[in-house]
């Protein structure tokens, strides 16, 4: 930002500051929150904490049973909901004509993706632990989790979708592809890296998440590794979310431990998404 | 001139819901030569052009009306095969639009949809084609490299390329040089006069002069309906009608 010339106004340097300081209000909010995290849980980062098991004693108690559960959680979310996300946004974009049916499905889906998480949480409990009789398992809590983010997952496909050029289309159809041709080998390829950063920035939320699986009927103490698709479970928010509200401040340091882990979990699958999202980019542009 | 005509279309008329962009345009276009379709902007040039190969159907609300028969057979009934219409029927757009993939991929992709996997015949095809797109000694040590590395008229010959590979016998043409420098430009009119010896061309043009150096004959286009069509030394010498001759001595447009 230069104000050397002489069309600055006064305007312009005021909007200059605002901006500015709202800014660096957001960032000094991010510094202090993850600071206060650092400063009460790095004690915590090692690896009797990571491997441990909880215990009502808290300098004895670890995160391992939370971490695993976040771990498959995010792996089955990411199974469930991003294939089903994508076709989704596909049918949307490639086979639904502007209509009102078309209206009343977008407006529904953007309704969906601001739905509270609670009442996903609701939902899964009526319809995966009481109706499929999943009961409080993992599966029951990935499938949750998954119906939530999925709209926001059909979202960014479509958007991502919509980013391909008409002119690649055009190209396409004109050499004689079919609709399945053209999605195939045109749609999709170019729109996978946004599909993915989408589908990325979808799951992080998805990791963060607790009401939903608590109102599941998550367990919130869990001295086992959980061993397959129906076993109970907890996860990092709701292991955090169990010592926080615990009275001894020892505890609340192996809350800021927790939340400390997933900070950096969350972390790991950003940049694992990015890395693909860069790697694909690539190959694009060289074929 | 009707039965040895490559195109030949009757009262086609184009809906785009209540517009109608074209009204009963009936020409033929004879085999072996260059056709340019020339008129002021907003003319229906482009969207007749789109109604030869079907590109219309692709747009939501757009209805064709008529007959057009490309070599005999029928485009507009239901019973024709639109994938093997558009393999017959290729098409080369304003803006050139290679895909972000490698000069091979591109040339390949038509063929590739074919099922055509062999590749040794695909190299052949490749070559082959940008041979006759003038690129081959230009190109041929980059067809593992991005076509968009090419220069803008490379990557409009590229796409021409891309066109003649599946081998069809006719070329449509959306004003195939508006967007290249003069140079490039004299180089895709060189190739579209050594085409046509193997397709029938049929370019839209806004440059009449262009149409003027490469056509063999010409149709003048006004507000949807085809004004006169005839040899190109014709329209630009002694045309029927008033509008023809204010247009193509530049008296509108």
């Amino acid at each position: 930002m230069r104000f050397g010339n002489k069309t600055a106004t006064r305007r312009e340097l005021i909007f200059y500051a605002l901006c500015l300081i709202v800014t660096s209000f957001a960032l000094t909010a991010l510094l202090i929150t993850v600071g206060a995290i650092v400063a009460s849980g790095a004690l915590k980062l090692n690896l009797d904490f990571l491997l441990g098991f909880p215990s009502r004693k808290a300098e004895q108690a670890g995160i391992l049973p939370a971490l695993l559960g976040s771990a498959y959680i995010i792996f089955l979310v990411a199974v469930v909901s991003v294939p089903i996300g994508v076709l989704s946004a596909l049918f949307f974009e490639e086979y639904l004509r502007n209509g009102p049916i078309k209206k009343m499905l977008d407006i529904n889906l953007k309704t969906l993706a601001g739905v509270p998480s609670i009442v996903y949480g609701l939902i899964g409990l009526q319809i995966f632990v009481r109706t499929f009789d999943l009961g409080r398992s993992i599966l029951a809590g990935a499938l949750t989790i998954s119906l939530l983010i999925l709209p926001v997952v059909v979202i960014a496909s479509r958007e991502a979708i919509r980013q391909v050029p008409g002119s690649f289309r055009e190209a396409s159809y004109a050499l004689g592809a079919t609709k399945f041709d053209t999605i195939w080998r045109i749609v999709i390829p170019f729109s996978l890296p946004g599909i993915i950063t989408g589908s990325i920035l979808a799951l992080s939320r998805a990791i963060g998440e607790a009401a939903p699986l608590i109102c599941l009927g998550a367990l919130t103490y869990v001295a086992f590794i959980p061993d397959g698709l129906f076993s109970p479970f907890t996860t990092l928010p709701i292991q955090a979310f169990n010592w926080i509200s615990r009275p001894q401040p020892e505890f609340h340091q192996n809350a800021a431990g927790a939340i400390l882990i997933l900070i950096i979990l969350l972390l790991i699958v950003n940049s694992l998404g990015i890395l693909i999202r860069l790697k694909l980019q690539k190959r694009l542009n060289l074929g | 001139m009707e039965e040895r005509s490559a195109i030949v279309t009757k009262g086609v008329s184009l809906w785009y819901n209540d517009f109608r962009a074209l009204d009963s345009v009936s020409i033929f276009i004879p085999a072996f030569s260059i056709m340019a379709i020339i008129g002021p902007s907003g003319c229906g040039k482009s969207s007749f052009l789109r109604c030869l190969n079907r590109m219309n159907d692709l747009i939501d609300g757009a209805k064709v009306t008529g007959s057009i028969k490309i070599f005999g057979e029928e485009v507009l009934s239901t019973s024709c095969d639109v994938v093997e219409l558009r393999r017959r029927v290729g098409m080369v757009f304003q803006k050139s639009n290679p895909f972000p993939k490698t000069v091979f991929e591109n040339v390949a992709f038509g063929l590739k949809l074919k099922g055509i996997r062999d590749r040794e015949f695909l190299l052949y095809k490749v070559e082959k084609s940008l041979r006759m797109a003038g690129l081959w000694d230009e190109i041929k040590d980059r067809l593992n490299h991005s076509a968009l590395d090419l220069s803008g008229g490379q990557q409009q010959r590229l796409c021409i390329a891309r066109a003649l590979a599946v081998d069809p016998s006719v070329l449509l043409m959306d004003e195939p040089a508006s967007a290249l420098d003069p140079k490039s430009t004299a180089k895709i009119e060189e190739l579209i006069l050594e085409l046509k010896k193997t397709v029938t061309i049929i370019i839209v043009t806004h440059n009449l002069q262009q149409a003027k150096r490469i056509s063999d004959h010409c149709a003048f286009f006004l507000d949807g309906r085809c004004e006169e069509f005839g040899p190109t030394a014709k329209i630009f010498g002694q045309p029927d009608k008033q509008s023809t001759s204010d247009y193509v001595f530049g008296k509108f447009g």
